[in-house]
């Protein structure tokens, strides 16, 4: 039987099957301040241990501060939740990536980046995003806090297989347009439960172009059509990103991992339950206009019309969109003024992402009125763009660069865009008070994000002038 | 966990109800999943004073004593946090209609002992219909699989596990445990060498310098 990259990875993990539930092992757990707690005082108060804390790595990023390492600006509930998180791991002797780490940063960065997320493995963290990993190959699941208990005491998972749906992207990009505007361009297609109950395998052209730090984001923003997770299957461009990473497989230990990895390619005749295809030359920059992903339009449209849409339950939800987001039918994206600018989050704060956005800031300014800041995904990330001398175009053009951290695209910290106040950013959600209360989201690619930072309104980035950074 | 679940319908109709909805991020930097129910719906429900939003169904005195929750589709869409159950059950919610919901607060909801039903469209808007007044109560059967309103009883489909599980209320962990210890040792015996790691090691090598 054909089997796709999805059965492979799921059957060399399956230690036991009851009713439509597989119990999978999981290779590598990831986990955060905020969805940790009660599971850690629960084990507590059980007297459970965690089975392989040399398989989990614990990391503060969800409402660490962002704005200084030595004076930073923290509230009470978070500084609780980031010491109980550090007072977890020393008793369950789990590593952590501290607020003081220098390789702090958001757990979907960190992991890849440190190798600690490899290709053909099983990946669990609690939070929704760790769809992100699938990028280097591997099948990574974002769970419950009932769930990260059962993965610490067990280090298994009880799930039902999900059904396979293939997205397969022919052709060539166009300039100007990256990961994140092909990432709603699908979602906008298939809608916020257009993948629900499936893992997405992205394949064609365009994605074996793509660069896997693309890939990630790719895969990141699956979660919001609905997917289990997704993920691509492993080519030399991932071997040798994961060879760079410092706790990759070395020796003998790698080329094992790399034969085993080439192996892992879906069959030609895999079964898939849905597949479409996707034609990358028609993908524009995208912008979404409303209060999900999927309310999405490419930077030469118009706000949508709600009288001409047919669903009532759908013409609803733009009603309600249009008048939380401030916006009139007809209007022309590219005429909404923005007062925010947020280059961030686990979707497009990679090194790569930071370049794309310095090529368009470098030697321009960040508009009047415009507050602007750059988010590093990880104080790796950070360091590096400063070698590259990243911060200082930023910095000339009138950015603020900042710690890593979620920051902005949750709003835990003290990094929140003001009631009423229209962000462009880089984040994954778009969602009603999402970036704070009040606050309006539109959601870009870090280039598109830049591009609106210096003409303080959307604009079509491949008109904008580029520029060499590195 | 009771194999019937009765109560007044809180009719939400609205597609993609995000769990960024259900409980606000802000609410979720607690050390406990106690008590949040009273965040529940947090920005749909108070207004910027913390006054209860008079338009909003959780504030209706009609809908006080609901505790099966009627949506649409995609609802508990997005983000991971379990809080978004806990807020609903801490609430008082035992069962949410729905005609499709997110993976992840699905299986959430099950470990909570909160029953998710999915039901086609037709029926959904028929229960929010009948569910206006604030006088509609509906029986879940989860031994027969049948969701009893209005004198009408419709059959429904549900995974055995998560039928099994909200009947039981069973600890998962435990389960596990003593059941499967054996094969999971078995199974980390025979993993590939390059999938352990020294993590902890190398680490401190990398933070060394
Ligand atoms: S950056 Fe945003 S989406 Fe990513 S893990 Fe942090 S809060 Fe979640």
């Amino acid at each position: 039987m054909p089997y796709s990259i999805i059965d492979k990875i799921w059957e060399a993990h399956e230690i036991a099957k009851e009713d439509e539930m597989s119990l999978l092992y999981i290779d590598r757990h990831l986990t955060h301040e905020v969805t940790s707690p009660v599971a850690f005082s629960d084990m507590k108060k059980k007297g459970y241990k965690v089975r392989r804390p040399d398989l989990s790595l614990a990391v503060m990023d969800h409402n660490v501060p962002t704005d200084s390492k030595v004076n930073p600006t923290i509230d009470e509930l978070s500084k609780q939740q980031m010491d109980a998180l550090w007072e977890n791991s020393k008793t369950f002797n789990v590593p952590l990536l501290d607020f003081y780490s220098p390789y702090q940063g958001i757990i979907h960065v960190v992991g890849p980046e440190l190798g600690f997320s490899l290709p053909g493995l099983t990946i669990a963290a609690g939070d929704s995003h760790t769809s992100t990993h699938g990028a280097l190959g591997s099948l990574a699941f974002g769970i419950g806090t009932s769930e990260v208990e059962h993965v610490f005491v067990t280090q298994t998972l009880w799930i039902k297989k999900p059904k396979q749906f293939k997205i397969k992207i022919n052709g060539k990009l166009n300039k100007g347009v990256s990961a994140k505007d092909v990432a709603l361009y699908i979602i906008g297609k298939i809608g916020t439960g257009g993948a629900i109950g499936h893992i997405i395998e992205y394949s064609g052209e365009a994605v074996s172009d793509m660069e896997v730090e693309g890939r990630m984001t790719l895969c990141n923003m699956s979660i919001e059509a609905g997917a289990r997770t997704a993920i691509v299957a492993p080519d030399e461009k991932t071997f040798s990103y994961v060879k760079n990473a410092p706790l990759a497989p070395k020796g003998s230990e790698w080329e094992e991992a790399v034969k085993y990895w080439e192996s892992l390619k879906s069959d030609p005749n895999a079964k898939y339950e849905k597949e479409i295809e996707i034609d990358a030359s028609s993908i524009k920059p995208m912008v979404t206009w409303g209060t999900n992903p999927a309310m999405v339009i490419p930077i030469d449209g118009e706000v949508p019309y709600p009288s001409e849409v047919k669903d009532e339950s759908l013409r609803a939800e733009y009603e309600r969109a249009l008048k939380y987001m401030g916006l009139n039918p007809g209007q022309k994206i590219t005429d909404v003024k923005v007062d925010y600018v947020f280059i961030g989050s686990c979707t497009n704060a990679r090194l790569s992402d930071l370049i794309e956005a310095a090529k368009v800031v470098k030697n321009k300014k960040v508009s009047k009125g415009v507050k602007a800041l750059v988010v590093p995904g990880s104080e790796w990330v950070k360091r590096t763009a400063e070698r590259l001398g990243l911060h200082r175009i930023f910095i000339e053009a009138g950015f603020e660069w900042r710690h890593s951290g979620c920051s902005m695209c949750i709003a835990m910290n003290s990094d929140r865009l003001p009631p009423g106040k229209r962000s462009a950013s880089t984040s994954n959600r778009n969602f009603e008070n999402r970036q704070g209360p009040g606050g309006r989201t539109h959601l870009v690619s870090p280039a598109m994000a830049a591009a609106a930072a210096i003409y303080g309104h959307f604009v079509d980035v491949r008109n904008v002038e580029i520029s060499e950074v590195v | 966990m009771p194999e019937k679940i009765e109560g007044k319908v809180i009719p939400l109709p609205q597609d993609n109800i995000d769990t960024d909805q259900i409980i606000p991020a802000q609410f979720l930097r607690f050390l406990k999943k106690e008590g949040l129910g009273k965040y529940l719906f947090y920005r749909w429900r108070y207004d910027e004073n913390e006054r209860p939003k008079a338009d909003f169904v959780l504030n209706d005195p009609r809908f006080k004593d609901g505790t099966v929750l009627v949506s649409k589709k995609n609802f508990g869409i997005g983000s991971s946090r379990e809080n978004a159950v806990w807020a609903l059950t801490d609430y008082g919610i035992k069962a949410v209609l729905a005609e499709s919901f997110g993976d992840i607060f699905y299986g959430n909801s099950i470990k909570n002992g909160l029953a998710c039903i999915k039901l086609p469209e037709s029926i959904i808007n028929d229960i929010i219909e009948k569910a206006k007044e604030g006088k509609l109560t509906v029986t879940i059967d989860l031994l027969n699989k049948k969701v009893v309103y209005a004198g009408k009883e419709i059959s429904f489909e549900i995974e055995e596990y998560a039928r099994r599980r909200l009947i039981s209320g069973e600890s998962e962990i435990e389960y596990t445990l003593s059941h499967y210890s054996k094969k999971i040792e078995e199974y980390e015996r025979n993993m590939k060498s390059f999938v352990k790691t020294n993590f902890n090691e190398a680490l401190r090598k990398l933070l060394e310098g």
